[in-house]
Formats: C-alpha cells, structure tokens, sequence
C-alpha cells in the first residue's frame, strides 16, 4: 500500500466535540469550499492541514511543489472579500459554515494576503482565457486568501455516503482484503467496454482496483451521479470478482487543469492507499487547451511522487483482432478499429436505444434505461 | 551548479568538475535542460526512497471496530 503523501494521513477532525462555539465570527463558505474542508480533515489531501499560506501557494505555482519540496499542483486556497474579514486579523480563530452540508470547522488564521489572479491563471491552466472554467472561478475569487489549519466540527449526512470512504478506511479495507498493490480508476461516466478493458488490463498486474468516481457539479447533459454509481454497481455484480474490485466516490470539484490536475488527483488517490493511477487520454482536460498527453509528460517531473502512473493512450474495437486492443498492441490499420465514442453511446442512450454490446455491456445498458431521466437537465 | 536564486529557495553544491561534465554530455538532448534540473531529479528520485516512513497510525480498538462496522454494514467486508 502507498504511505500516505508526505508521510503521514492527515486527520483533523475534532477530538472531543464539547467545544463552546458561541464566542467565534462564523463564515459561510460554498459548497466546493466545504468538499475541500472534509478533504483536508479526511486526510484525502494529506498532507494539508489547512487552507494553503501564501509562501506554499507561491511554490505550488512556480514549482509544483510544496515550500517543503513535497509535491503539489493545485492550489487548495479560501477567498474572502475585505469586507467580510473586517475586523479580523492573523492569529485568531473563526468558525466556517456551511448550511447545505451542517458543517462546522474551526480556521485557526496564519495569514491573510492577496495574489495576481492573472498570474495564478496562467501558471495553474496555461492559459488566461475566460472561457476555461478554471481561469473564471480563478477570476471570481474574491480579493483576499486566507491561509491556516482547519479542525473539522462536525458535517451531516449526505446522500451517496454509503459510496463514500475515507482514506482511513479504504487503507483499513486494503489491508482486510490483503491487497498490497492497488490501481486506481478514476471516472465520471458509466462505464463502456472499453473502460472495464483499461481497468482489467491494469488489475491484471495488480492485486486490486480502486474504482473511484467523481461526484459533485456536473454540466448539463452529463450522466446523474446516481446514474454512474447504480451502472458500476451493475457491471461490478455481473463482471468483476468481488474480492479484486472495489467502488467508493471521490466528492470534488473538477478544476479542468489538465496535466497538473493529473497530478493533484494521483496524489488523492495515493492517499487512499492506491500504489497505481490510470491516466487516460487528455485527462482532466477541458477544450483544447491541452495536448493529449500532456497529463502523461508531466509525471516525468516527479520522481518522488510515489505512486505509479499508468498511461492509456487510446483503446479501440479492432475488428481483425476480434478484441478490444490499444495502440501498442494491434499490427492493423485504423480502418478497422472502432473507437469507444461517449458521445455515441450517450446519444443513443438518450433515444432509450440499448448500445451495440461490443460498447456498452447490455445489463449497465439496461441499468442506466431504467433511470427516466439519466442526465442532468 | 551555481544557481543562486533569490529568497534562497536555491542553493549552491560542489560536484567534481569531470563527473559535470560527464552529466553535461549525458543530459543533451533530453528533457533536462540544465545540469541542476538534472541532479536535482536525481536526488528526489535518491530520497524519495529512503524517506523512513512515519510511525503507521495504529488503530485503536474502538476506532478499528468503528471503521470495521461501518465497512461491513456498507457490504465492502463481510
């Protein structure tokens, strides 16, 4: 099983919660804002224990790295406007809220400071243009970022959490299992043929698979959660054996940074217990504005990131071969190859048509068809 | 390797001359592009492996019986 990023798994949640709140300003944060809060207590961004301080985010923007050298390409950071913070200085301690979530969780505050969004921008996506959702969320921080150790108070129950680990129990359940060498899959789509061929090549050297969707804030016309999560379940049941596969979601926001963000979501999943990471095509890209392998190049830059990517460059039906093949393995031409297209399957989904079974298995089909409306209006 | 940059996040190492050289001959071409982006993958590669793990958290009875009930209530362990 991988170590925990930088060496130990975080856990910031409150020891006794007999804590007098009353005394405490209390901030209500947004919803991606409270993911990142349980993330940090949770240990899924170990080695964070807080929102980032201004010299960390420096060295995560010119380095990728941590101002300890450890490796970090996200910025994980908390914006406040002037307004909001009047009155508030380093060295005290608030309360953030959230109401949709219940959650409670001290910020004990090491830093207030600005930063050159544009800067940000561009050295985080590579690009300043407003059209990436990255670069727009980046332009509408607000003008402050606020830096210091977050405790988890207290958060309810949300819907899926019965799909929902956290590292401390993913590594117990690893360990139950005897599994030493874990792949992790990362998806935020049902699964065709040709991902259960990238999952079963990997686990094949392996002693386990660690199927993790994303769930959270999805486009329109994007697969509901529950859709995504119920065709696993379907696949899992009827072509997996139990004791190899395993599913739990993954609740964050996609940021769209393309290769850094390939990088940031390894590390997560290393805090899991995952000792590999299956990195596709174009992985976490949006648009154009990454090459196709860029997510793969950056990893070279890493040599101390512990833990094995392994890159899928396409996969296809070949029909000469009669199999699912990649561009390693097949002699012949392009031709006969037919590729897994999402946008195929979803549209014929969409007019309640069943897939070609050498794209979509018939029972995830058939589970995804029961749902009356499967994507998001 | 003389790259001393400000806020002394750099700092400055003696390598014998030839073995510069020799990784100044081996580096071209690559995707390093200068003798201390070279030796400074090495090195995080180097200790990276040697990093002595931290003590491994130790379950304490109560929280294994936690995470064990809720594992099994959820169907991930019999």
């Amino acid at each position: 099983m991988a170590k925990p990023h930088g060496g130990r798994l975080i856990n910031r949640h409150i020891k006794k919660n007999s804590l007098d709140t009353n005394g405490y300003k209390k901030f209500e944060i947004n919803t991606n804002l409270s993911e990142d809060v349980l993330n940090i207590a949770n240990g899924v961004f170990s080695p964070l224990k807080g929102f980032l301080v201004r010299n960390d985010l420096e060295n995560v923007i010119n380095e990728k790295r941590l101002e300890n050298d450890t490796p970090w390409t996200i910025p994980i950071i908390l914006d406040f406007s002037k307004k909001d913070i009047n009155g508030i200085s380093e060295g005290d301690t608030v309360i953030l809220t959230n109401n949709e979530y219940g959650l409670r969780a001290l910020l004990e505050i090491e830093e207030n400071y600005t930063i050159d969004k544009k800067k940000l921008a561009q050295e985080i996506y590579s690009t300043i243009e407003t059209n990436h959702p990255g670069v727009a969320n980046i332009y509408s921080l607000k003008d402050v970022l606020i830096g210091g150790k977050i405790t988890l108070i207290e958060n309810k129950n949300r819907e899926f959490d019965e799909y929902n680990l956290t590292p401390k129990e993913t590594r117990f359940l690893f360990k139950e299992k005897g599994w030493r060498e874990i792949v992790a899959f990362q998806t935020r789509n049902p699964p065709h043929i040709g991902h259960e061929y990238v999952q079963k090549t990997a686990l094949t050297f392996v002693d386990g698979l660690f199927i993790n969707p994303i769930i959270g804030k999805k486009k329109v016309g994007d697969f509901k959660d529950e859709v995504i999560l119920a065709s696993y379940d379907t696949l899992m049941k009827h072509y997996y054996l139990k004791n190899r596969a395993i599913m739990s979601i993954l609740r964050t926001s996609m940021k769209y940074a393309g290769p850094r963000e390939a990088i940031h979501h390894a590390i997560m999943r290393k805090n899991f217990g995952c000792t590999h990471f299956i990195v596709g095509r174009d992985h976490a890209g949006v648009g154009s504005y990454y090459g196709p392998y860029d997510a793969h190049d950056i990893f070279a830059e890493f040599p101390d990131l512990g833990i094995i990517p392994i890159f899928f460059r396409s996969f296809s039906r070949c029909t000469k071969c009669g199999s699912v093949v990649n561009d390693k393995i097949c002699p012949h031409d392009q031709k006969y190859h037919i590729n897994f297209s999402g946008k195929k399957i979803r549209e014929l989904l969409n007019q309640g048509k069943i897939p070609p079974e050498d794209m979509m298995r018939k029972e995830v089909a058939d589970t995804i068809l029961e749902f009356e409306k499967p994507f998001v209006e | 390797m003389a790259e001393e940059k400000d806020n002394k996040k750099y700092t400055t190492l003696s390598i014998p001359t030839p073995l510069a050289e020799k990784i100044k001959k081996r580096i071209k071409g690559t995707g390093f592009n200068s003798l201390s982006s070279y030796v400074t993958y090495v090195l995080r590669e180097v200790i990276s492996g040697m990093e002595e793990e931290e003590e491994e958290e130790v379950f304490s009875k109560e929280d294994e019986k936690r995470v064990k009930d809720r594992l099994r209530a959820l169907g991930y362990i019999d």
